[in-house]
């Protein structure tokens, strides 16, 4: 991995809401077709890291390069930089006024400025990707949380993005829908060539296809370690607290 | 798990209530409100010796003379009335679009724009904003009475129906946006395609009482003389002194428009209506 280039590189970065600091100086990368897996409790700053990386928040000192543009406030270069990451939230924030296949193609063609043809093809391609092609005509609010989550996945793959981010996708789901969007997940990190940096407590998934675990605690990173050593021996205490905590059950 | 929690009763309503609000007793007594109302106003009029010309009216309307059908004043003034509410309808919905984007923008002028904007519209009373566009900006920019109404009112309510605007683009959630940007569109294309769209659901009810708003306001365009609804029935009255007949019936013409508007509306949002 150490040949290919960096995809995410962070130095140094801070971001503070008002007085309280969510990031503390994160030094962290992503190579080229690497898969990370960020770990940490609730509030560790997992999520304001993630959203760093496609300039939906802004943080406040350090330095970030994604898929070599610089990412900073008001930079002129953020809506081509978010052309080439995706992103899929907890809350899928699918667009409900428009159908399954309209969500799939308005980024393509308003965007991408592909025909509307050729985005809709593209479309039926990743749908049939995600396992849900015969529901192109419905809208999200008619589909399970599982296949809602599932069409945005197939929303930011339509925009052929070199990275994809995932901020925990599947914490709003209902249990029994997890693993269909977790499977669809690892069939995307299989197939390989995808950069993909995801916040989940999905520790099964994480150890299927990580090739990088990180751990945050109060803003920090804490510990980063390959999945075998990680889950087997984490160096830092607080670590192997939250490890037991969620392991047990 | 004791005997007495499983048993449950509903909570009743009140026998009386339940008597008033049940559909034939609230019929009734409208009726019998609406009634008293006309009786008194009759037995007024009555004791006033007031000469009852109901005969009269329907000439104000249209006319079938040698020379065939021709519209009354009273459908011209209304015929006006639509026209320039329906004009400074359109003008308010630009002003108060561009208003609320700016007041949304986030630039520290635009938003400081449209606040004093704002400020100054509502907290001046109409009649004294339309004297200052008629008498003030008027003769300075040479507007007519009739364009200096529809400037007045389009100003007017723009301030109102940005305020609707704002709020319905508020009422879409924040992860809207986020989804909207993280696929690498533009602010003006988040608010074309996805934000303005699903806003028009929560704006509809309130621009609709904002229209009917609008027509009723433009009444006061009768005080510069605009020969609409209004202005007609002071004519008449004022040629035949059947204040109580004209008034009755202009009141009602402006009843009639309304009720029209707001239920031509209510299944525009039916359509939108979705979830």
């Amino acid at each position: 991995m150490s040949t290919q280039p960096l995809m995410i590189d962070a130095s140094n970065l801070d971001k503070f809401y008002g007085k309280f600091q969510a990031l503390k100086n994160i030094n962290f990368s992503v190579a080229q077709g690497e898969r990370v897996v960020i770990c940490g409790p609730s509030g560790s700053g997992k999520s304001t890291l993630i959203r760093c990386f496609n300039g939906l928040e802004n943080h406040n000192a350090g330095k970030l390069v994604v898929d070599g543009i610089e990412v900073y406030e008001g930079s002129p270069e953020i809506r081509k930089l978010r052309q080439e990451v995706g992103m899929v939230f907890q809350q899928f924030n699918l667009f409900p006024h428009l159908t399954v296949l309209e969500n799939l193609t308005i980024g393509p063609i308003r965007v991408r400025k592909k025909s509307k043809q050729e985005a809709e093809e593209n479309a039926r391609t990743y749908l049939e990707r995600v396992h849900i092609p015969e529901q192109a005509d419905k809208y999200p609010s008619q589909l399970s949380g599982g296949q809602q989550q599932r069409v945005a996945i197939a929303r930011s793959l339509c925009m052929e993005t070199r990275i994809m981010l995932f901020d925990e996708p599947t914490s709003a789901l209902d249990p029994e829908m997890i693993n269909e969007v977790l499977e669809v997940m690892v069939d995307l990190a299989e197939s390989g060539g995808m950069t993909m940096v995801c916040v989940t407590h999905e520790m099964g998934f994480a150890r299927k296809v990580a090739d990088k675990m990180v751990f945050m605690d109060e803003g920090e990173i804490i510990e980063t370690a390959p999945p075998e050593r990680f889950f087997t021996a984490p160096e830092t205490e607080r670590c192997q607290e939250f490890l037991q905590q969620i392991l047990v059950h | 798990m004791s005997q007495t929690a499983a048993k449950y009763v509903p909570p009743k309503t009140p026998v009386l209530s339940r008597f008033f609000s049940s559909i034939p007793v609230s019929v009734l007594i409208y009726l019998v409100v609406v009634g008293a109302i006309i009786l008194s106003a009759y037995n007024g009029a009555q004791a006033m010796g007031y000469n009852w010309q109901w005969y009269q009216v329907p000439k104000y309307f249209y006319t079938m003379t040698d020379d065939g059908f021709q519209w009354g004043e009273i459908a011209i003034g209304l015929v006006k009335t639509v026209e320039i509410s329906t004009l400074a309808f359109l003008l308010a919905v630009v002003l108060g679009l561009v208003v609320a984007l700016l007041r949304l923008s986030g630039l520290l002028v635009g938003g400081a724009l449209a606040v004093v904007f704002l400020e100054i519209v509502r907290n001046t009373p109409l009649l004294v904003l339309l004297y200052l566009f008629y008498y003030v900006l008027g003769p300075i920019f040479d507007l007519d009475r009739y364009v200096a109404s529809i400037l007045c009112l389009g100003v007017y309510h723009g301030a109102m129906v940005s305020e609707i605007f704002r709020a319905g683009i508020n009422a879409v959630p924040v992860g809207q946006w986020e989804g909207a940007k993280s696929i690498g569109m533009s602010n003006s294309q988040v608010y074309r395609f996805i934000i303005l769209p699903q806003s028009i659901r929560f704006m509809l009810p309130p621009l609709t009482g904002e229209a009917v708003n609008m027509i009723k306001s433009s009444a006061i365009v009768s005080v510069i003389a605009v020969a609409e609804l209004t202005t007609i029935g002071r004519n008449i009255i004022s040629d035949t002194y059947m204040s109580f007949e004209i008034w009755f019936t202009i009141a009602a013409v402006y009843l009639v428009v309304t009720l029209i508007l707001s239920i031509g509306i209510s299944f525009v949002e039916r359509r939108y209506a979705v979830s």
